[in-house]
């Protein structure tokens, strides 16, 4: 590749391999943006983990390009968000052609006062290189490279993992072991365990190009373009002066011939113009499904990422969610190691995340339905929706070319505590438990983003005073601590004070003088009240931890 | 005289339309199209006002006579 040159990171020979060494709390299975950012997760917190990769270098061709605003937010909070965004390429726009007219545009992010944009693009060699620094950059971090799991033996309290290396092969014993090791996950076939779904009868060929071009920063997809008849086509740029071009080729194409440059040329050529320069960076043909395992927990032993779903990638639900997994499982699983909550809590990771899965595979199935008609007639309502689209409102809203990534709201979990104060707003992006909680504007110590200010640990987000100063102290003490940010009023000893600079923080929150949100560690909301009482937000606090 | 509603009218579109291409499945060409066509006559009944099936007849017909192969395999 002409702008990018993968590193290698070097292999270390293991202790273990000499003599047996001591049993760790966590070990992580691969080292892509899901394994990488929950490592992150539990460096920031002072756990040990070790992160087995069976490679030496990151993602080899661009693969997962587009990071959703809510991934962004996760990588701002795991210290590594600024560099994947003044990296990659902001976008909010997306746009739907028909044959070679435009039917249908849209604006992901129609309001401002968020830090991160609906989407950022970027080739995932270079997110997971900003991962692999920042995961060094933590002393509780240990990377191991070219360490291959090839053994895993669970036993009642624990997990031994069998590892080879370019040495020989060593045992490695946990308590834990997260399995991000990707849609053919090792960990996932040595346990022979199962997942269900649906293969999809097409193929897809990904090129990636360097060109300087003047192409808007925009989402575009074309279904049956005069370039490329009766398939479709996907264009995203990328850092760098990198453009990704999917074209859709069909379930008859032959993927070692549509590998070949001879033959991605021409499909380049029709539809970049003869007077295009470019070069091919990286290409691939792919075939995807959408499955999942039946349960994301098994014993010891927890999956995060494809190696527990896969979706197609119309809507950049893959990357996005398995990052969304790791801050779901890492907290949780800090407080079981600590001893701070039962195993059971646990439980609840597989149930918010295998819900999560299935809206991302319900999506991603549409979508692939619709770009991949699967009979004569799902075709023609196809086209007749296309063709209706350009006119007539009702068929844009029909229009599918993939149903971009949002953030899981986990509003029936268990930990969440209903509101018992009825006169909260419940619509569509409203702060009900459950939900990620919104990004403002504001003033305070630590940066202009009201997302800096929560997560990591429990938050208790007051408004106006809310919260005196024996609540502050008191949360602070308790066993599962609990930190307070207050948005306006006086100065509270122990309360991180941050000031409301537009407004958008009362609004978005539907906050009056005293109402206080009860924020996870992951940011989620998950209980809101009209006034404070210390009694009510531990009682929120063990529920939300299964203290209860 | 009633508008036809073009606007989206659907709680959840995405819903209609999976329900929608999985009534035809496992149909062949043939029997779709007559699914179809009882559809048609089905909503037709149910909407009554012949302004409005007017008009839905011409935005439908519209642009067939110059597209291409519109809905071919």
């Amino acid at each position: 590749m002409k702008t990018y040159t993968n590193p290698v990171y070097s292999y270390v020979r293991p202790a273990e391999l000499d003599a047996p060494g001591a049993r760790r709390p966590i070990v992580i299975v691969g080292a892509g943006p899901v394994g990488l950012a929950a490592a992150i997760d539990f460096g920031q917190r002072g756990i040990p983990v070790v992160v087995l990769d069976d490679d030496h270098t990151v993602s080899v061709g661009s693969r997962a390009i587009c990071y959703a605003k809510r991934a962004l937010e996760i990588l701002d909070r795991l210290g590594c968000g600024q560099q994947v965004v003044d990296k990659g390429i902001g976008w909010n726009v997306g746009k739907v052609f028909f044959r070679d007219e435009l039917v249908y545009r849209f604006d992901l992010l129609p309001e401002p006062g968020h830090r991160r944009p609906a989407f950022v693009n970027l080739q995932q060699y270079w997110f997971e290189e900003y991962l692999v620094e920042r995961a060094r950059a933590l002393g509780a971090v240990e990377l191991r490279w070219e360490n291959k799991v090839v053994g895993v033996a669970p036993q009642a309290d624990g997990v031994d993992v069998t590892v080879a290396t370019p040495d020989g092969e060593y045992t490695l014993g946990c308590d834990w072991l997260i399995a991000a090791d990707g849609s053919r996950s090792a960990v996932r076939q040595i346990l022979g365990l199962e997942w269900e779904g649906q293969v999809f009868h097409d193929r897809f060929l990904i090129a990636d190009i360097h060109m300087k071009s003047d192409f808007p920063t925009e989402r575009w997809f074309w279904f049956d373009p005069p370039f490329h008849p009766h398939q479709s086509t996907l264009l995203h740029r990328q850092a760098d002066d990198v453009w990704r071009i999917d074209f859709q080729l069909g379930w008859d194409a032959n993927p070692d011939e549509e590998r070949k440059p001879e033959r991605i040329l021409p499909r380049l050529r029709a539809m970049l113009g003869d007077n295009a320069d470019f070069e091919i960076e990286w290409a691939s043909v792919y075939t995807f499904q959408c499955r999942r395992m039946q349960r994301f927990c098994h014993g010891r032993v927890l999956f995060a990422g494809d190696a527990a779903h896969v979706v197609s990638p119309f809507g950049a639900r893959g990357a996005n969610s398995g990052i969304q997994d790791a801050d779901n499982l890492v907290w949780k699983l800090g407080l079981v190691l600590k001893g701070l909550a039962p195993d059971r809590l646990l439980d609840t990771y597989d149930a918010e995340r295998t819900r999560a899965a299935d809206e991302n595979i319900l999506n991603s199935t549409r979508a692939t339905d619709f770009i991949t008609p699967k009979s004569n007639v799902s075709r023609t309502f196809r086209d007749a929706t296309l063709g209706l689209a350009k006119k007539y409102a009702f068929a844009r809203r029909l229009v599918n070319s993939g149903r971009l990534s949002v953030p899981a709201i986990l509003a029936g979990s268990p930990l969440n505590t209903p509101d018992r104060d009825a006169d909260f707003a419940r619509g569509p992006g409203a702060m009900i438990p459950g939900a990620p909680a919104a990004d403002a504007p504001v003033a305070g110590p630590a940066g202009d983003w009201l997302l800096g200010y929560v997560g990591g640990d429990f938050t208790l987000l007051g408004f106006d005073d809310a919260v005196g100063p024996f609540g502050v102290a008191a949360l602070a003490r308790d066993r599962i601590a609990c930190k307070v940010v207050q948005v306006g009023g006086k100065p509270t000893a122990g309360a991180t004070m941050i000031g409301d600079v537009q407004g958008l923080a009362v609004q978005r929150y539907h906050a009056r003088p005293g109402t206080v949100y009860l924020l996870r560690p992951d940011q989620h909301v998950c209980a809101r009240w009209r006034e404070f009482d210390l009694p009510t937000v531990r009682a929120a606090i063990a529920r939300a931890t299964c203290n209860h | 005289m009633a508008t036809l509603n073009t606007e989206s009218n659907h709680p959840a579109p995405d819903d209609f339309y999976e329900r929608l291409i999985a009534t035809h499945r496992g149909l062949s060409d043939a029997e779709s199209a007559l699914v179809n066509a009882k559809l048609v006559l089905l909503l037709a009944n149910h909407i009554g006002d012949p302004g409005v099936l007017v008009q839905a007849m011409a935005a439908a017909r519209d642009g067939t006579d110059t597209e291409r192969d519109a809905g071919a395999g």
